[in-house]
């Protein structure tokens, strides 16, 4: 094993697909001489050239629709928006081409594109730099979509993603860039769609994934010093969604608890909780608790900030609820 | 380009009058509620498909536009009973009855739809042509698109683009005088939509869209820039369409004499008018075309009329080329 940070891991799927692949290339703003916003390419400009890591003018729409087009001439790009909160501007080529070409076309075209960057918040960046689309993406027949919480998941996750011939979103976080993880020396890939158990317990079952799940993890030190064990359950894929993972646990613990950074309205949090309750409503001993961001956009002081974004008191809270304590 | 011949016309006027049928044919059956959704005909542009056509080659070269869609893959050589049985929604469409009547597709003959979405062809366009010469195919992409599209964002994005990165790529506009039923006047302060091209110094002009030798001829000049390595052009067909936006358009926003104005020009008449005039063939000759034309279109009809419809399992093979994909039940 050794020790990356998430940004090399990253860096290191995509040149180390990219090698093996002439199809693939890297497009999207700054990613070339700059070595990405967040430096995650950086050194692909010199090893792979100007003719696969592309900058682009600042141009969400057109970029995307290029890379979508280019996978009907044989390419497999990957996509870089330097946050999701940009891939809007984009996102009609997302949802409307990327989504549905194969369908449209009766399964004549397929679609092998990676988007990738940063989602979430990331400290003080106010209302429309800290916005969560994973649920609406994950909405979206067609999609995958991909959030990663560390560098060894980043790494075999987006092997995968670049591998897979159907269009992934892959959404990191600006704030797990510098963080640092073991990933094994040899290549390695990690299946899509499967949850991962990163901590096992057998009082309450906590789902959670991406960056905020390290409010779960100190939530779960401090309860575990009053006696509670929590089982943490990373989904890693958002859809599809391994919804077999979080039976499994619920019927060990008979308590949910779920833990997004997103809006409370309709979001990856919802839907568990209505498939828990549809498949496994016998099982549950107290009502699925969700925790998510306030119902506002995101507000800029640290104050206010604070008090919009889930933290682990919140989720300590949640579980002692479930546990009716 | 292949010299224009009497075989050229007579193919012309063949294949002009096939397409003008066909679709004059879905109207009818639109009537009958046989074909659904949305129906945009392409009646009096058929010169804009048929000069193109004549410069492109068909082996490697591709083409891509919006929902106006219909006969542009019959003439890239799909067979017309499959685009007929497509609008029918039957299995035996060219994308299984997923599609409709705005998504035709045909990979193996260079079609590559069909797009429902206004603008959002354009950057396809360009990512087709990036495609191609990223793998050095020596191909060009046709990337067409209304006088309504010109007006997105994505045009603009992308014309910056191909530019920069000089794509083999030529953006054509059907200029047919109005976005549904906003006349070009009204959508911009400008009306010579060819002009947009030279804010990014593309090479750019308008071209007789009612008269195939003059699109062929604009169209031969773009794709051997394009093939050259030169970059894209954007062209802007003067054309006119004879029938509403979509079947539903009452067209108040125009007069019947302008109609009929545009139909003195008509893109068949024009190429009949040659082919008598220079003696390519005679009336009764060209009596035998309309003849094999009209009962081509019957047999179409008979092809989507039985045709079985769809299996109900391809609406979920369509969506992944994952084959064990989980979708959720959506009812009991």
């Amino acid at each position: 094993m050794k020790t990356i940070q998430f940004r090399e891991a990253v860096c290191e799927a995509m040149s180390e697909e990219m090698r093996k692949d002439e199809r693939i290339y890297l497009m999207g703003e700054e990613v070339a001489e700059y070595n990405g916003a967040y430096k995650a390419s950086k050194g692909m400009l010199d090893e792979f050239g100007p003719k696969r890591v592309i900058d682009t003018p600042i141009a969400e729409l057109g970029f995307a629709g290029i890379a979508v087009g280019s996978t009907m001439t044989g390419n497999r790009p990957i996509v870089e928006f330097m946050t999701f909160n940009f891939s809007l501007v984009g996102i009609d080529q997302i949802i409307n081409n990327a989504a549905k070409i194969r369908q449209m076309s009766g399964g004549q075209f397929k679609c092998p594109i990676v988007f990738r960057g940063p989602t979430a918040s990331a400290g003080q960046l106010a209302a429309t730099h800290s916005q969560a689309f994973e649920s609406w993406y994950a909405n979206c027949p067609g999609l995958k979509v991909i959030v990663p919480s560390n560098p060894y998941d980043a790494k075999g996750l987006l092997k995968a993603a670049i591998r897979d011939d159907d269009p992934v979103i892959f959404m990191e976080s600006e704030q797990m860039y510098g963080d640092k993880g073991e990933v094994p020396e040899g290549e390695y890939v990690l299946p899509i769609g499967v949850a991962d158990i990163k901590r096992e317990g057998t009082d309450v079952t906590i789902v959670s994934f991406g960056k905020i799940i390290k409010e779960a993890y100190k939530a779960a030190d401090d309860l575990e010093k009053e006696g509670i064990s929590c089982e943490i359950i990373d989904l890693r894929t958002v859809r599809p969604l391994d919804i077999n993972a979080i039976l499994e646990s619920v019927k060990k613990t008979n308590r949910l608890v779920i833990l997004e950074e997103a809006w409370p309205f309709g979001n990856v949090s919802t839907e568990i909780t209505y498939q828990v309750q549809e498949k496994a409503f016998d099982y549950l001993d107290a009502p699925i608790q969700k925790i998510n961001t306030a119902d506002t956009p995101a507000p800029y002081s640290p104050v206010l900030l604070e008090e919009w974004l889930p933290n682990s008191n919140d989720v300590v809270k949640a579980v002692k609820k479930v546990l009716y304590q | 380009m292949q010299k224009i011949t009497k075989e050229t016309y007579l193919k012309w006027y063949e294949d002009m009058l096939f397409w003008r049928k066909f679709e004059d044919k879905l109207a009818a059956v639109y009537i009958q509620q046989k074909v659904r959704g949305f129906l945009h005909l392409y009646n009096g542009q058929e010169a804009v498909l048929a000069g193109a056509l004549h410069a492109m080659d068909l082996s490697k070269d591709k083409m891509i536009t919006a929902y106006r869609n219909h006969v542009q893959p019959i003439g890239m050589g799909v067979d017309p009973k499959r685009v007929m049985a497509e609008l029918y929604g039957k299995g035996t469409g060219t994308s299984q009855g997923l599609g409709g009547s705005m998504h035709i597709f045909s990979k193996e003959k260079g079609f590559y739809g069909g797009h429902g979405i206004v603008g959002g062809q354009i950057p396809l366009g360009a990512g087709m042509a990036f495609g191609d010469k990223y793998h050095e195919t020596g191909a060009v992409t046709l990337c067409y698109m209304g006088d309504g599209a010109v007006r997105q964002g994505s045009l603009h994005e992308t014309f910056n683009m191909a530019m920069n990165w000089k794509l083999p790529v030529v953006f054509i506009c059907e200029n047919n005088g109005y976005a549904m039923g906003t006349s070009v006047e009204r959508t911009a302060n400008h009306t010579d939509i060819w002009k947009l091209g030279l804010g990014y110094e593309m090479p750019c002009g308008p071209v007789d869209g009612m008269n195939p030798v003059k699109v062929a001829e604009a169209m031969h000049e773009a794709m051997e820039r394009a093939r050259r390595g030169d970059g894209p052009t954007f062209l802007e067909m003067k054309t006119y369409r004879y029938r509403g936006h979509s079947m539903s358009d009452a067209q108040h926003y125009r007069t019947k004499e302008e109609v009929e104005e545009y139909k003195k020009i008509d893109p068949i008449t024009q190429v009949k008018d040659v082919i008598l005039e220079k003696k390519y063939a005679t009336e009764d000759d060209l009596a035998v075309i309309d003849k094999r034309v009209k009962d081509m279109v019957k047999e179409c009809e008979k092809f989507a009329e039985e045709s079985p419809w769809p299996e109900k399992n391809v609406m979920y093979d369509a969506v992944y080329e994952q084959e064990d994909y989980p979708f959720l039940q959506h009812k009991l």
